[in-house]
């Protein structure tokens, strides 16, 4: 008794918090800046005249300019670099000459040798591929105007989503034309392997990194000191991908913290005074490499990059892929971010050369940060008419009225709108032809049959069982990149609604415990900012109250009638993630073996779901994405379900027995 | 009777066997005399100066402060800066060299650096309203037994309120604005060791709480009253025990009353061809007591020491009795060396009484220099180097261009055209020549002590290391000048209180590593600091690196800003000097190196939790 008390007072605290959330929430979602398209100028003036244009751009107050080499040799004789070596050298018996050329040798692979030749290159030839590829390339111009500001002031890091190669390349391309320092780029070390392309990418201002380095301490020690020094340089922006790699869903991946620990290093050790970090959100009406992600997502691997693979692609070029829209958010300043955070200081009392595990308290802070970046950029990612119908049709398989579709679309829209999607429908034309031009722009995913949208899986027809639910799958996962970008805007209100389905009760303590649980199932599935499950339910309870689909009281939470449209809907939308995670523990609980490596486990679960679709017994076509199944999967190794060992070049997997999830067991057993 | 006493505290002992004589003169004279040691008849060790009269000083200040010093600021009354009438900055008095000279562009730097005009002025109050000072709350039993001791005291508002205060900024914006809430009730004048054990004594009879004062120089809030204190408040004023007792020139090491100014005592030690060679920045008006309070440091250091390096013996009056060694000894290895928690204890463990400190014959030769460099980064580099050479001169001081900038706004009007002629062509080899930026490149001052023939060597080994560094030699004269500065440079600070600007200094130790790190960091932190409290001039924010150790250096800061258009300026300016410190902390910075203070909000984060 006395327990439920303490939590309804609890939640009487909340309410008023509440108050105070919606508050800045509104505030926000006015303060978005106006597009502008920098295409429209490159369309009717030369290209090579842009290209060969007066390039004096704005740069950091205290730079003291260098050359790429020079960054090198300061690199390699830092002290953080030399102790390393010095420390190698002493624990392998090897000689420090050796090592230190192998640690050149490493500097070499890495470095970037920017130049503004090729900077003119990539701008011509840049600015006729974007034009042949895009209609519009819109940016917000205030957004540009406060990165000229910020990068004169302290060091900056970009921060930009990551849905497709042309991200980083359009991000350079941009700062060239608004005469801006250009980025340097962290990038894959397969890049390396394109010939002339790479090299090119190289004198462009990319540097390479391995995909893993975790044990090779001289590679870390040389990467790192590498970053931080062009940081402290204050030389370039930095920019890289917290996602660490292209999202295959269009739905933001889970951050990486390595880079990003390493660029907020200098702060904390104040030899900078300040960090800028800038979150960019770029987004594609229609992505570049849609058809490639959906075959990889079904365990067909991705083509190797290479030159010739370049060139055999060039016939996209003729192919139209709508407007992009860069939204460059407001630098978040590190210093601010860190007070009243990081108290003690914790990098006094050691030599700041010498390499130091951050402590918890950084750790946690750095997770933060990365978090509170990706939903910034998640915030100001610009949503089209398209991804409304993407969703809308998904749920209206196998085909859906037009007429229908529009008048759905249009409350979808407004629903968005509500929950704070920054929705940018093109011209302010009407709703029949926005959706139309979605339709033409899509053609490969949806048409028009008969006064019905129906999914274009052409060639699913005839054929074999197996490859009719291949093609199938290929179009729904395609389909499903457009509609995930609404996810994360939705996910809040909509894990609460699914929560309250499921705990079939109005008690708020109920529906928040199971709230809690289907957010820890998710984590890795959609972006929660760690530790404020209460703060997200309250944002979920608020936004579903806004578009009167609940009410609530001081203890309980009531569905309302009219608002079954919504309830309804936003379960729908997140149905696909909830049956293809009960399959997948399906999977685990009855197919699986006691241990298992990752790779067993996808091809696992991914025949596993195929023999079900053949059978008819489940329509859950996205569960064959091993983007769920991974997901679900590092879920289960976090709550304590699966225990990953170390066993050298591979992860082996195990099953915990009698793993019982502590938080909610009635619920686990729901699902 | 007071005849030899008088000698005595006047003139200091000539050596001591005279200084003996004297002493079994003045106790045979106190022996059966009336007033002695009180009433329980001759204390065992008499006091050496009981008669010394109130009127003529017996050391360069008097019992009546107020007679030479500032009531609401710093210095001597005669010494200030003034705008002339032809509006031209100047310096009065005769005391200091640029006394009487005139600063043709020092008007121009303040208005450029602060956006001070000289038509907006805020004046202080002219003189201190009697009516306005807090009653003197004092028991008549207290007043009997004190009256008995025929200790000095006074009950008198000005020298209550002169005594309420250090020289922190808003302890002088109060005296300008308004007045303090709580201030001593009553002052006393112990002339000797034996009058403090009974002042001390009586306060523990009467529950009386007591706070020591030598030459009221406190930066770290040390003299203030707290306001809720209901307890009778001494302030016992250590200026007339100012004697020296004895100097003793087998050991080198003389024997010092703590209330002796340091300007005293260099120039009566130097009567007999000693120095200590202490030297801290207010020596003129701060005590010999206090720097052991306050763990002083000097400007020379490096041949002299920091305080702890001088003092072989303290004797200390505390509530529970004295406290001090058995012997003058160089090293001790029993126990924690007490010492140690007497310096830096800033009067709150008892009052210091007597000083044994180690002295050194004066030196045969000084010399001043000074070295550009082409930035501040090159300069520090040069510092650590000589550091790590152990070569530092007496004192070696590195500026910032801000600093360099406001140095040369104080150069006074030069007295021939050769001079002017010469400074330009000097200028122009610097700037043009050598490819110097004068808004970049900053300037090390050096002091050289010693034999005629160590010191040019020594020079010559310092100017070679700073060449090394991109370093040029800028001659005697800007060396000499960047000294002189460092006396004068506390009165502007009331200058700009006339013109709404206020001001501060602060300092800190730090590792080499950090030393670029922390000054580059604080000084932002400062100008952003400013900004975000609404402050609508730029800061003038600055340091210098001023020691160099082994291990690291002690960096100086000064910060200042045109306060106009602000509410509360000091309220804004703690806010902001709290941030700094922060900052300074979070750079691997100390609170303090020399200043002391009471930090505890800081604390846990300073010495771990534990304490």
């Amino acid at each position: 008794m006395n327990h439920m008390y303490l939590a309804g007072n609890c939640f009487l605290f909340l309410s008023h918090s509440l108050f105070v959330y919606s508050q800045q929430k509104e505030l926000m979602s006015k303060k978005r800046d106006e597009f502008e398209d920098i295409l429209e100028e490159r369309r009717v003036s030369s290209d090579l005249r842009y290209a060969m244009k007066c390039y004096a751009p704005v740069i950091y107050k205290g730079l003291s300019p260098c050359k790429p080499n020079a960054i090198k040799s300061a690199v390699l004789q830092s002290e953080q670099v030399q102790y390393v070596i010095k420390q190698l050298a002493k624990e392998t018996g090897e000689s420090p000459d050796i090592i230190q050329e192998e640690a050149m040798e490493i500097l070499d692979e890495m470095g970037h040798s920017m130049q503004l030749g090729a900077v003119r290159f990539f701008a011509f030839t840049l600015s006729k591929i974007f034009k042949r590829l895009f209609q519009r390339v819109c940016v917000n111009e205030e957004g540009m105007q406060r990165l000229q500001q910020a990068i004169q002031e302290h060091p900056v890091v970009l921060l930009p989503s990551h849905r497709s190669y042309i991200d980083f390349l359009m991000l350079s391309y941009l700062l060239y034309t608004y005469d801006l320092a250009l980025p340097v780029i962290a990038a894959g070390i397969d890049f390396l392997g394109m010939k002339i392309v790479g090299e090119l990418l190289r004198r462009a201002g990319a540097f390479f990194m391995r995909r893993s380095f975790g044990g090779n301490r001289l590679y870390w020690a040389v990467f790192a000191e590498y970053v931080k020094t062009m940081l402290r340089n204050g030389y370039a922006p930095i920019e890289f991908f917290l996602e660490g790699t292209r999202s295959r869903t269009a739905k933001t991946l889970t951050p990486k913290f390595g880079l990003l620990s390493i660029v907020m290093e200098p702060f904390f050790k104040r030899e900078v005074f300040d960090t800028y970090l800038v979150p960019i959100s770029i987004s594609y009406e229609r992505i570049l490499e849609e058809s490639l992600y959906a075959y990889e997502l079904l365990g067909v691997p991705k083509p190797k990059e290479s030159t010739s693979g370049l060139l055999k692609a060039r016939r996209i070029l003729s192919d139209n892929f709508g407007t992009i829209h860069i939204y460059v958010g407001q630098p978040v300043s590190l210093r601010t971010l860190a007070s009243g955070r990081i108290n003690r200081c914790p990098y006094n009392l050691v030599p700041r050369h010498l390499p130091q595990k951050p402590s918890d308290d950084i750790q946690e802070f750095v997770s933060d940060v990365a978090y509170k970046m990706e939903l910034l950029q998640i915030e100001n990612m610009v949503l089209r008419p398209w991804v409304l119908v993407a969703a809308v049709l998904l749920q209206n398989l196998p085909a859906v009225d037009f007429e229908l579709l529009i008048e759905k679309t249009l409350w979808l829209k407004g629903l968005t709108q509500t929950f704070g999607g920054f929705i940018e429908w093109p011209d302010n034309l009407c709703a029949k032809k926005a959706i139309t031009s979605g339709l033409a722009l899509h053609s490969n995913i949806a048409r028009l049959v008969d006064g019905h949208v129906v999914l274009n899986d052409k060639g699913a027809e005839d054929g074999a069982v197996g490859e009719i639910i291949f093609k199938r799958a290929l179009a729904v996962l395609m389909c499903g990149t457009y509609r995930n970008q609404l996810l994360n805007v939705f996910v809040r209100p909509s894990l609460v609604v699914v929560a309250l389905q499921m705990t079939r009760s109005f008690r708020k303590e109920e529906v928040y415990s199971c709230f809690s649980f289907l957010r820890d199932v998710f984590s890795d599935e959609f972006i929660f900012f760690p530790g404020i499950s209460l703060k997200d339910f309250e944002e979920g309870c608020f936004l579903l109250t806004k578009c009167g689909a609940i009410q609530t009281t001081q203890q309980e939470i009531y569905p309302t009638d009219k608002g079954s449209v919504v309830i309804s809907f936003l379960s729908a939308m997140f149905r696909p993630f909830m049956e293809g995670y009960q399959l997948i523990f399906r999977y685990l609980s009855k197919e699986a073996k006691e241990t298992f490596t990752e790779k067993q486990f996808i091809s696992g679960v991914r025949n596993f779901v195929f023999q079900l679709l053949e059978k008819g017994n489940t329509q859950c076509y996205e569960a064959l994405s091993s983007d769920i199944q991974k997901n679900a999967l590092a879920a289960l190794v976090q709550l304590g379900a699966v225990k990953k060992k170390k066993i050298p070049c591979v992860d082996l997997l195990e099953i915990v027995n009698d793993s019982r999830i502590p938080v909610q067991k009635p619920v686990a057993a729901r699902l | 009777m007071a005849a030899p006493a008088e000698e005595a505290a006047g003139s200091g002992p000539g050596s001591p066997s005279s200084a003996r004589r004297r002493l079994s003169i003045i106790s045979g004279h106190l022996r059966g005399s009336p007033w002695a040691p009180g009433r329980e008849g001759p204390s065992p060790s008499p006091c050496k100066a009981r008669g010394a009269p109130a009127g003529p000083a017996s050391g360069s200040i008097p019992k009546k402060r107020q007679e030479l010093l500032k009531w609401n600021g710093w210095g001597y009354n005669d010494s200030k800066f003034i705008f002339n009438k032809k509006g031209q900055a100047e310096f009065t008095g005769r005391r200091y060299r640029l006394g009487g000279m005139v600063l043709p562009t020092f008007k121009e730097w303040i208005e450029k650096t602060f956006g001070a005009s000289l038509e907006h002025k805020s004046t202080s109050r002219a003189s201190l309203n009697v009516n306005d000072v807090p009653p003197s709350i004092i028991s008549e039993e207290f007043l009997q037994d004190l009256i008995a001791t025929k200790i000095s005291y006074s009950q008198d508002a000005e020298d209550r309120v002169f005594r309420a205060h250090g020289h922190c900024l808003h302890e002088i914006f109060a005296l300008r604005e308004g007045i303090f809430r709580r201030i001593p009730d009553i002052v006393v004048w112990p002339v000797c060791h034996e009058d403090v054990v009974k002042i001390v004594e009586l306060a523990c009879k009467h529950s009386l709480c007591i706070i020591p004062f030598g030459g009221g120089t406190s930066v770290s809030s040390a003299l203030e009253c707290p306001e809720e204190e209901k307890r009778t408040i001494v302030s016992l004023d250590t200026s007339q025990m100012n004697r020296i007792l004895w100097i003793d020139e087998k050991n080198l090491t003389a024997c010092v009353e703590a209330g002796i100014v340091g300007q005293d005592l260099e120039k009566q030690l130097a009567e007999s061809g000693f120095c200590t060679g202490h030297e801290p920045d207010s020596m003129e008006f701060s005590s010999l007591g206090g720097w052991v309070a306050t763990r002083a440091s000097g400007m020379k250091k490096n041949i002299y020491g920091n305080i702890e390096d001088l003092v072989i013996h303290i004797k200390m009056v505390t509530p529970r009795g004295i406290v001090e060694k058995n012997c003058q000894v160089p090293r001790m290895s029993t126990g924690p060396d007490i010492h140690h928690f007497i310096m830096g204890s800033e009067g709150t463990l008892g009052v210091v009484t007597e000083v044994t400190v180690k002295i050194r014959p004066v030196p045969e030769y000084q010399k001043y220099g000074s070295v550009v460099f082409p930035n501040f980064e090159r300069g520090v580099a040069c510092l650590r180097e000589v550091a790590k050479q152990r070569c530092a001169p007496a004192s070696i001081r590195l500026v910032d261009n801000a600093q360099f900038q406001f140095g040369h706004a104080l150069k006074p009007q030069v007295a021939s055209i050769f001079t002017s002629f010469l400074d330009g062509l000097k200028k122009f080899y610097i700037t043009k020549f050598k490819g110097f930026d004068p808004n970049i490149l900053c300037v090390a001052t050096l002091l050289f002590e010693g034999d005629r023939e160590k010191v040019l060597q020594h020079e010559k080994q310092v100017y070679d290391i700073a060449t090394k560094f991109g370093g040029l030699a800028a001659g005697e004269d800007n060396g000499q000048r960047g000294y002189m500065l460092t006396f004068v440079i506390a009165y502007l600070r009331d200058l700009g209180l006339d013109y709404y600007v206020i001001g501060e200094s602060f300092e800190t130790s730090v590792p080499w590593d950090r030393v670029l790190d922390l000054c580059r960091n604080v000084k932002e932190r400062i100008v952003r600091e400013c900004k975000e409290k609404g402050v609508q001039f730029a800061p003038f924010s600055t340091c210098r690196v001023t020691q160099t150790y082994d291990a690291g250096a002690c960096v100086y800061f000064y910060f200042a800003f045109n306060y106009r258009g602000i509410s509360d300026p000091i309220h804004v300016y703690e806010q902001i000097e709290r941030a700094a410190r922060e900052e300074i902390l979070a750079n691997g910075g100390s609170l303090s190196h020399h200043h002391g203070g009471n930090f505890s909000p800081f604390l846990p984060d300073l010495q771990g939790k534990c304490l």
